[in-house]
């Protein structure tokens, strides 16, 4: 485009004036609270002495909220049940987008836009009035569906009545993903598919399903980082019944601890520890989906 | 290739630009706006001063509004960010910010927490003619170490709310001790296999403190500077193993109170009583509009036959924060608030409390019942005459919130996988003293 040197110039900054608002809120609202919790966790309150307290001041406490966090079993529980629920939460909504996605881009398929507007719903309504809403559904005195005869906060029945809430509502939104790319396919491979005499099952298993792949790990991805930060359904759930802790999940823990037990140093220190897994999670999760994607293209 | 000249484009990214740069300001800037005291006015001037109350109450606001109409002078501002717990926590919040407001409501096992953070001002010196209206017992709740740190509200001595209806209906006597309400639990299961006594409830801890307190359990106590803890104390694990023997043999619900199953239950008479403080009419229009009429209360039954013991449910002080910039006059509003008699008795009237100020428990409005309660018109002299054997701990700790969160997690597990209940107040116990040590208070 830039014809003359004088012009290349003046551009040159451009794209850093188009990316600052970006940076500017993200500084903002992601890098310095992020900041300022890594440093929280380096701290402690005290209080002044006497009876009461008499007021309180901050300490330095070194490494001993991350020696308390690593030590505490409630938090390890936690992430055990969080990866309990991940276990299948996460296949669970991949596996029903990628189903629904498919059934709604066959061509005898009727009703197509009320369908996929019904799957698509549930994610446009808020967690917590999902989790609400589920709430009655399984709570004996109120349910329709049977809460006198099923526990549904039984001991194991509770992962999959929270799992439930979860995987409908991404379900809908990891839907629109896969369809999508569906529908970008060219329609001539289906067509030489048929010609060359593949039934429709085929032609999703052995034409379809390969072609979107790279959506479905995205929506894959998506879902395990969801999975990682599982917080809205159980808390919401928790004044219902017996079988939700306060400490359920790690990001209920650092909650409780922050707002509940007003100890903000360690649900920073908490938040910090979760927030590297998270990171090496999702790194080691992309590199091994990026080289297997890699292979299969070669 | 974009065919957009590098001027429009150059222009497009400062609009861009403003807009975010807006969204910023705007978010920073949010949330402080119009929330503080008139700071202009130096404190106890005669200029107008406007303070801000925190307050979830319901129709507070009519009280308020009687206030702000004879004191032109000093204006209160009302708002409800949140209620019980959750206001402590967002009053420690706001004073980090130094962003809190002139007046909130605690209640009582809340103080010292806030006392200990420096969120709660000692207001001794305003409040000289407003503590000779209330007796020693009330005043403990809120004077420590001889400094006034709020003026109290109400007092909430837990007591037996039953459903008249029903017990006449199954032919069961109203309970006087421990023993006779264990003895109704198990005849009402046998002649109605789908109603309950009562419920388990391990979601809110305040009903089972106050059973604790009943028993004769002293949580915290301090000598000098030093704490002692004492949660799982043998009058407490007493009031526990009793309600294990009737959680164990099914005698009582274990479903949580305040959830949409137990709303329902208390509506349709599934839950014959409930266990709570003297502010229940107030709540029970919410939870079980439909039994307006039923309801009867009676003294919470004894350990032994004739005891008059009670323990407390709530109850709340009004405080003036450490943020305020007239401290004098949110004394007085405080004070109007809880002593005045005109104030008292539309708090009686709006909110149905039972009131804490000596003069405020004779005024003529007691006289009647609360709306809810058509059919007992000597609610308030039942009351009346528990409230005097209504004890509390010596002194509440300063990190109840962190004993409470252990009831409700220990107490949840035991109802859900059969553990013990004791067990759970061992587990209380440790993790207050913990947390103590942690803050580095000094416990004996």
């Amino acid at each position: 485009m830039a014809r003359n040197p004088a012009a290349a110039r003046r551009t040159r900054g451009f794209p850093y004036l188009l990316v600052l608002p970006a940076v500017l809120l993200f500084t903002a609202f992601v890098a310095a609270p992020g900041g300022y919790a890594l440093l929280l966790s380096f701290q402690r309150r005290k209080v002044n002495g006497g009876l009461l307290g008499g007021g309180t001041h901050t300490v330095f406490a070194g490494l001993a909220n991350y020696r308390d966090v690593l030590g505490d079993t409630e938090l390890w529980s936690g992430v055990l049940r969080m990866l309990a629920l991940g276990a299948f939460t996460v296949p669970a909504t991949v596996l029903l987008a990628l189903l629904f996605a498919v059934l709604l881009d066959l061509e005898r398929t009727r009703l197509k836009r009320i369908t996929r507007l019904t799957i698509f719903l549930p994610y446009a309504v808020p967690g917590v009035i999902a989790s609400l809403m589920w709430g009655f559904l399984y709570l004996p005195a109120t349910s329709p569906i049977g809460g006198d005869r099923v526990d549904f906060f039984g001991q194991v029945a509770v992962y999959f009545s929270v799992g439930n809430v979860a995987v409908w509502g991404a379900v809908g939104f990891n839907m629109i993903v896969i369809y999508t790319a569906l529908r970008a396919l060219p329609a001539e491979l289906h067509e030489s598919a048929r010609l060359d005499g593949a039934s429709e099952w085929q032609i999703v298993l052995r034409v379809k399903v390969p072609m979107v792949l790279p959506a479905v790990v995205m929506c894959g991805l998506f879902t395990v980082l969801a999975a990682l930060q599982v917080f809205n359904e159980p808390n919401t759930l928790k004044p219902l019944s017996n079988a939700v802790s306060s400490t359920w999940v790690p990001l209920m823990k650092i909650y409780d601890d922050a707002f509940g037990n007003s100890d903000i140093y360690s649900a920073a220190a908490t938040s910090v520890v979760l927030t590297a897994a998270a990171l090496a999670v999702s790194f080691v999760t992309a590199r091994i989906i990026q080289s297997r994607v890699q292979q299969e293209a070669a | 290739m974009s065919v957009i000249p590098t001027g429009r484009r150059g222009a497009a990214a400062v609009a861009l630009l403003a807009a975010g740069l807006l969204v910023t300001t705007a978010a920073c800037g949010g949330g402080g706006s119009g929330k503080k005291s008139d700071a202009s006015a130096p404190a106890g001037s005669k200029g107008k001063v406007t303070l801000t109350f925190w307050d979830w109450d319901p129709n507070i606001d009519k009280v308020v509004a009687k206030w702000n109409a004879g004191h032109p002078g000093i204006q209160v501002k009302l708002s409800n960010p949140a209620g019980g717990d959750q206001l402590v926590a967002k009053m420690i919040t706001a004073h980090e910010a130094r962003n809190g407001p002139d007046l909130a409501k605690v209640e009582y096992q809340s103080l010292p927490a806030l006392v200990s953070k420096g969120v709660v001002a000692d207001i001794t010196a305003y409040t000289k003619d407003t503590v000779a209206k209330y007796d020693d017992a009330t005043l403990k709740s809120t004077v420590f170490q001889g400094k006034v740190y709020g003026v109290p509200q109400d007092v909430a001595p837990l007591m037996l709310f039953y459903r008249a209806d029903l017990f006449t209906r199954y032919g069961l006597s109203v309970p006087k001790t421990w023993d006779d309400f264990a003895a109704d639990a198990k005849a009402l299961r046998a002649k109605a296999p789908k109603a309950y006594l009562t419920n388990f409830d391990a979601a809110d801890p305040g009903w089972f403190t106050g059973l604790a307190q009943q028993a004769g359990a002293n949580w915290w106590s301090t000598s000098g500077d030093t704490w002692k803890v004492d949660i799982a104390d043998a009058p407490t694990k007493k009031v526990a193993g009793y309600w294990q023997g009737l959680v164990d043999d099914g005698s009582v619900a274990k479903n949580p109170s305040f959830s949409p199953q137990w709303n329902k239950q208390m509506n349709d008479g599934t839950l014959l009583t409930w266990i709570s403080g003297a502010w229940a009419p107030a709540q029970l229009g919410g939870i079980a509009p439909a039994t307006k009429g039923k309801w009867a209360v009676a003294a919470l039954p004894a350990w032994t036959a004739g005891d008059p013991a009670t323990g407390i449910w709530g109850g709340s002080a009004t405080t003036v924060t450490t943020d305020s910039a007239h401290p004098a006059e949110a004394a007085e509003f405080a004070s109007w608030l809880n002593t005045d008699d005109a104030a008292v008795t539309e708090q009686v009237k709006q909110i149905n409390v039972y009131p804490a100020a000596t003069s405020g428990r004779s005024l003529p409005v007691l006289r009647s019942a609360p709306a809810f309660f058509p059919n007992q018109p000597d609610f308030y002299a039942e009351v009346k005459k528990v409230a005097p054997a209504a004890r509390s701990f010596p002194m509440w700790g300063p990190d109840v919130t962190v004993t409470f969160t252990g009831y409700t997690d220990g107490f949840s597990k035991a109802l859900q996988s059969g553990g013990s209940f004791t067990g759970a107040l061992d587990a209380m116990q440790s993790a207050t003293v913990a947390d103590m040590k942690k803050l580095g208070f000094t416990v004996g």
